[in-house]
């Protein structure tokens, strides 16, 4: 599945991450992080929105991630977050929560 | 342990968009903790708070603190989804706002027993509270403390109710002093606990001081906080003295004494102890272990 359209969730806020999924350039997944942790946990938090993006079958989209500390569980709030709002649901992600 | 016996000095609020607050919330000594979906949430990001509550919920450990979480009333399009996300995270308690009828907690026990059954929680093991914040809900109080088996509590919510009395909040509560009477007496006539008010004025510490003195005497279990600073001003109002403390033990020991004896009166300095008095030296007993006064055995420790 791809996202097709420009979508927000989470703030600039300190121990929030600030996901924007827009529509791919290319043909895969595309995640560009800004952290200050990124040399010590850049992939983890890589890791934690790539499997999030998997539950959801999301094979294409743009991730923009501006990290300010977050910990597992709100970059994956985050993350479900915005796919639910790209894909327009409104029922809560059951198999994902 | 049974709702009623439960030490709930302080609940405090914790905004349900915020993961800085949501990640420190455990560790100020809160007796409760609710995470809020309803005020501190606005309108276009209640999706984002209920799965960032779902998702802290499964992560960051809360320790001994009980989580209760206040959902959206029951006129609003979240309502339902907060009940069943929220049970589906295992909450201990949902907080119904605005309780204005004890049909409306009868609504919210039925939604919440089929969320139960829906995500194989325990029928039951979900407790409710709900606030009351105007004139009609203090009229019904006594109702809607009686709503439900799962009531835990009722609260007081001094902000709107004052509005809905044509009035607003004085510095000696004269306004709320019919309200917090309603409330504790349907609380304890349905067994279940009474909480006061949020104190809002941060840099009003003796107002704090003066407030939480008042319902302490009155009887409530404790009070809502919006800021952690708040914590141990109020637990140490409902500090028990060295005195009572002693006096406790002094009772707690002749419970042991008349069990050894097989007796099934019990005597202390010649005077028969009645279960009031058993009762409250098993609260003043908890209450003095839970704000570090005694040690292992029971004994007063001098500060």
């Amino acid at each position: 599945m791809e996202i097709k359209k420009t979508v927000i969730a989470g703030t600039l806020e300190s121990s929030d991450i600030q996901i924007t999924l827009s529509p791919a350039t290319g043909d895969n997944l595309e995640i560009e992080l800004e952290s200050d942790v990124l040399n010590q946990f850049g992939n983890q938090i890589k890791k934690v929105i790539t499997e999030t993006l998997q539950k959801f079958q999301i094979t294409k989209v743009h991730v923009k991630a501006i990290d300010q500390g977050a910990l597992d569980c709100v970059i994956r709030a985050r993350t479900i977050t915005a796919v639910q709002r790209a894909l327009g649901q409104t029922e809560p992600a059951w198999e994902e929560l | 342990m049974d709702a009623s016996e439960r030490l709930r000095r302080t609940m405090m609020f914790v905004p349900g968009n915020s993961p800085a607050m949501l990640k420190d919330a455990g560790i100020y000594g809160a007796d409760s903790i609710m995470f809020d979906l309803e005020d501190a949430v606005s309108l276009t990001e209640k999706d984002a708070a209920r799965t960032l509550v779902y998702e802290s919920l499964q992560t960051i450990d809360y320790g001994e603190a009980e989580k209760v979480v206040r959902i959206n009333s029951i006129d609003t399009p979240y309502y339902l989804d907060d009940v069943r996300v929220m049970v589906k995270a295992g909450i201990e308690v949902i907080r119904l706002a605005k309780t204005d009828t004890a049909e409306m907690i009868q609504q919210l026990a039925k939604d919440t027993t089929a969320a139960e059954k829906e995500f194989n929680q325990p029928v039951g093991s979900t407790k409710l509270m709900a606030a009351i914040e105007s004139a009609k809900a203090v009229v019904n109080a006594n109702k809607i403390a009686a709503a439900s088996p799962r009531m835990m509590g009722i609260a007081l919510s001094a902000e709107d109710y004052t509005t809905d009395l044509k009035t607003h909040r004085y510095p000696d509560g004269q306004e709320l002093s019919y309200g917090r009477n309603v409330i504790l007496h349907a609380a304890r006539a349905a067994g279940i606990c009474a909480f006061d008010t949020v104190f809002t004025n941060l840099d009003d510490e003796a107002g704090l001081i003066r407030e939480t003195k008042l319902i302490h005497q009155l009887g409530f279990d404790g009070k809502s906080v919006i800021n952690p600073r708040q914590i141990p001003i109020i637990n140490q109002i409902y500090e028990p003295t060295q005195f009572e403390i002693e006096q406790a033990q002094e009772v707690i020991t002749a419970i042991n004494v008349a069990h050894e004896k097989g007796s099934g009166v019990i005597a202390l300095n010649g005077q028969m102890v009645d279960r009031p008095v058993v009762m409250r030296a098993q609260r003043v007993m908890k209450l003095a272990i839970a704000s570090n006064l005694v040690d292992e055995e029971g004994n007063y420790l001098e500060k």
